[in-house]
């Protein structure tokens, strides 16, 4: 006889049972010195800064601070590794480089994932999906560019700037030093790359791959430290061209920073897209776009669908199937694979979230929140939706890089085209309708650089990335992307 | 038979399809080299710029959803207009100094270049826009866009091809513009605008002011309405000022800085491209 089967209950609440990443097959240094002309160095003044994991608030490592003298030695050793041998590389040799770099990422693709949950609070559902094995796609994509620039811009070739300076964000740490790097190194520049400070530890894992690929010294230097080592990087004389990606207010400082010195710059800034949902939208699948569009990576997305537009006769069932949605969604441990939002990146940050929405409910917004417990220790905040907000709401118009939707409705096509250009940023955008008609419509229509229409928040390294308006200058990804590291001659 | 007096022009702005003469009253005595004729030009104000941008910026949606096709032949007509207006470009290029020779050929070179222009109002797209093969079920595909309202400080010293230059590939990109004539040489950048009312060119598209660059430089690259300035000129303190209050509300840049427009060099797809976005549009494929 079969041995009786655990009874089943189908009317009570199931949960799902923990399903960690396990940590012990990652190596992390307990102390981090800087990746400066291939070998890793002591900051100048011996400092370091601790860095922390954002779901327990526990130190992870110790990593070097970089001053600007030790700015200074890595730009040297970029002039050096550009006037060498690497930008006179053949170029199916200098991609040969950066081949190997996204092989070894491939290889060691569980324990970059693992160790950028841990670092910055995304779960490793997303880190272990999305994040790296973007990173090694994008090191691939440019690594075939490195011997056919001739034929990217038609009657025209193409010489390296020199040296980048390259400043990323903690929201995607190792992706967007891939975003930085490979174009950089595919067109024959050096670079000198600062990771965020809340997020070093998988940049300078990949100083190890690069030491590892045997790259020459100096083609890439990667040193860490806050706010002012970037700046350092910005005013350096001997640096040709940043790239930069943050926020709108720091792209500004930037601007103003290398004006009249020739330095050339691209910038990735800040974001407030419109996804805008149209009754004949496919409902269901919308909402699942919606969530995709704000939750993912905690809203900590500079292209994320901050303002949902949802035409008047569907606003109702939108809203009550996204807030049974939201229910659902696992808050918690980021190395859980279950887990759907992780943790909020620094203490900071989680501030600033929580100062948005007290803003908006003053202004007159109401807010409904995931009824989910959070943890007790750690950074978190619960999916949030805002509405009774209109266009001059500061949580409608300002980017709070947290998971808070502020919803509006429209009725015409021409009102909602108004509404969602009606403000500084133009980085990204969404439409959901069945109509294809109507989604070129609206797609032409929104002035931003990337429209995604039935989807939202998907990246490709052959996809151009970049914003209008406030939202920055420039691309990344794509044929697009080789633009801004050569001279057009 | 008593001698018969000329009729003088009366230099004034083009704003919005209309030629005014600036809101400020002011003008500024222009003097040809030989000192022989004198003109009073119109010393261009910030208002007159502020109510160029409007102009511009009502202009763009019609302009930039325009078919390729509309706008190369209005820049083809911008040149035939130009050649049937040559004597009196001649006579103005001459009186503000140039040789018989050197106006015949700037002309040549400002009529060649609208039709270069023309022919690649409906050609660049194709040179910068695909579509990319990402690694999922979406078609995905990028085309370019214009940057929206240009502010552009057209070059000093070459005032018909040097104009033309600037505005061309900002106008075949789908953009509407604010000129800054040259403050050296302005009549026929003026007269210029009298072309430009002939060849269906929709009013607000090409706005043309004349005035002080010192005085304008400050407005045009601060306006918070214009997405992308434009600079002719090698003079260090306007580029920083420029470059410096385009962070203002991140305008894009474009510094022009020692270029010869009578250079076929100094002609191409990428003068269009330095005033164009590029938007990239993700779509599921299924059912």
């Amino acid at each position: 006889m079969a041995k009786a089967s655990p009874t089943l209950e189908f009317d009570t609440d199931w949960e799902y049972s923990s399903a960690p990443e396990s940590t012990d097959h990652i190596q992390i240094k307990p102390q981090n010195e800087l990746f400066i002309n291939g070998d890793f160095v002591v900051p100048s003044d011996g400092n370091y800064f601790d860095t922390i994991n954002p779901a327990s608030e526990k130190t992870l490592s110790k990593v070097g601070h970089a001053t600007a003298d030790d700015v200074d030695k890595a730009v040297k050793a970029a002039r050096k590794a550009v006037k060498g041998p690497w930008s006179k590389m053949d170029g199916a040799e200098r991609g040969k480089y950066i081949f190997r770099i996204a092989r070894l990422i491939q290889e060691k693709a569980r324990e970059f994932a693992v160790i950028e949950s841990m670092d910055g609070g995304k779960p490793i559902r997303e880190s272990r999906d999305v994040d790296i094995p973007l990173v090694s796609a994008h090191f691939f994509y440019y690594a075939g560019w490195a011997d056919k620039l001739e034929y990217a811009f038609p009657g025209k070739d193409t010489t390296p700037i020199g040296v980048a300076g390259q400043i990323i964000p903690w929201n995607f740490p190792l992706l967007m030093a891939a975003w930085k790097i490979a174009p950089a190194l595919a067109t024959g520049n050096a670079v000198v790359l600062k990771p965020a400070e809340t997020t070093p530890l998988t940049a300078l894992k990949l100083a190890e791959v690069l030491q590892e690929a045997d790259l020459p010294p100096g083609v890439v230097n990667i040193i860490t430290g806050a706010g002012k080592t970037g700046q350092a990087i910005v005013d350096h004389p001997d640096v040709d061209k940043i790239a930069f990606t943050g926020s709108t207010e720091v792209g500004k400082m930037i601007m103003r920073a290398v004006a009249g010195t020739g330095k050339r710059y691209t910038l990735e800034l800040g974001g407030k897209a419109a996804n805008i949902i149209f009754e004949d939208a496919p409902i269901d699948q919308a909402v699942e776009g919606i969530v995709n569009s704000i939750f993912f990576n905690q809203g900590h997305v500079c292209c994320a669908g901050s303002r949902l537009f949802v035409q008047e006769s569907i606003a109702d069932t939108i809203i009550s199937k996204l807030k049974d949605r939201m229910e659902t969604l696992i808050i918690g441990d980021p190395l859980d694979k279950n887990t759907d939002i992780g943790a909020i990146n620094s203490k900071m940050q989680l501030d600033k979230i929580k100062m948005y929405v007290k803003l908006g409910q003053k202004e007159g917004g109401t807010i409904h929140q995931s009824s989910y417990s959070l943890p007790k220790k750690g950074f978190w905040y619960a999916p949030t939706l805002f509405t009774d907000v209109s266009q001059s709401h500061r949580v409608v118009q300002e980017e709070i890089f947290g998971p808070v939707l502020a919803i509006q409705t429209f009725r015409t096509v021409d009102e909602v085209i108004t509404k969602a250009n009606n403000i500084p940023y133009g980085l990204s955008g969404g439409v959901w309708t069945d109509k294809g008609s109507k989604i070129f419509k609206i797609s032409k229509a929104v002035r931003a650089g990337v429209v995604w229409a039935n989807t939202f928040n998907k990246f490709d390294p052959s996809s151009p990335f970049g914003g209008y308006k406030e939202s920055g200058m420039g691309r990344e990804g794509g044929l697009e992307g080789l633009m801004p590291y050569v001279n057009l001659v | 038979m008593g001698k018969r007096e000329d009729i003088k022009k009366t230099y004034k702005l083009y704003i919005g399809g209309k030629f005014p003469r600036t809101e400020s009253g002011r003008y500024i005595k222009w003097t040809d080299p030989k000192n022989s004729t004198y003109v009073n030009v119109c010393r261009g104000s910030r208002k007159d710029f502020r109510n160029s941008v409007v102009a511009a910026r009502n202009a763009f949606t019609d302009w930039s959803s325009r078919t390729a096709y509309n706008r190369s032949q209005i820049l083809y007509r911008i040149g035939e207009m130009l050649e049937g207006k040559r004597s009196q470009f001649m006579d103005e290029l001459m009186l503000q100094g140039a040789s018989k020779n050197a106006a015949e050929n700037e002309i040549n070179r400002a009529i060649d270049r609208l039709i270069y222009y023309a022919g690649w109002a409906d050609k660049y797209q194709q040179l910068f826009s695909r579509v990319n093969p990402v690694a999922a079920p979406y078609f995905n595909f990028t085309y370019t866009e214009p940057t929206g309202v240009v502010a552009a400080i057209a070059p000093d010293d070459s005032s018909l091809v040097g104009l033309v230059s600037i505005m061309a590939p900002i106008i075949a990109g789908g953009n509407t513009v604010v000129l800054l004539a040259s403050e050296l040489k302005p009549l026929c950048s003026i007269s210029f605008a009298e072309v430009l009312h002939t060849s269906d060119v929709p009013a607000g598209v090409v706005n043309i002011l004349t005035g002080y660059r010192d005085e304008l430089i400050e407005h045009f690259s601060t306006h918070m309405d214009v997405n992308s300035i434009v600079y002719c000129g090698n003079d260090p303190d306007d580029i920083k000022t420029i470059q410096e209050n385009a962070a203002l509300n991140v305008k894009r840049p474009v510094v022009y800085a020692d270029e010869d427009w009578m250079d076929q060099k100094n002609q191409g797809p990428y003068h269009i491209l330095n005033n164009l976005e590029s938007k990239t549009t993700w779509h599921p494929i299924g059912l």
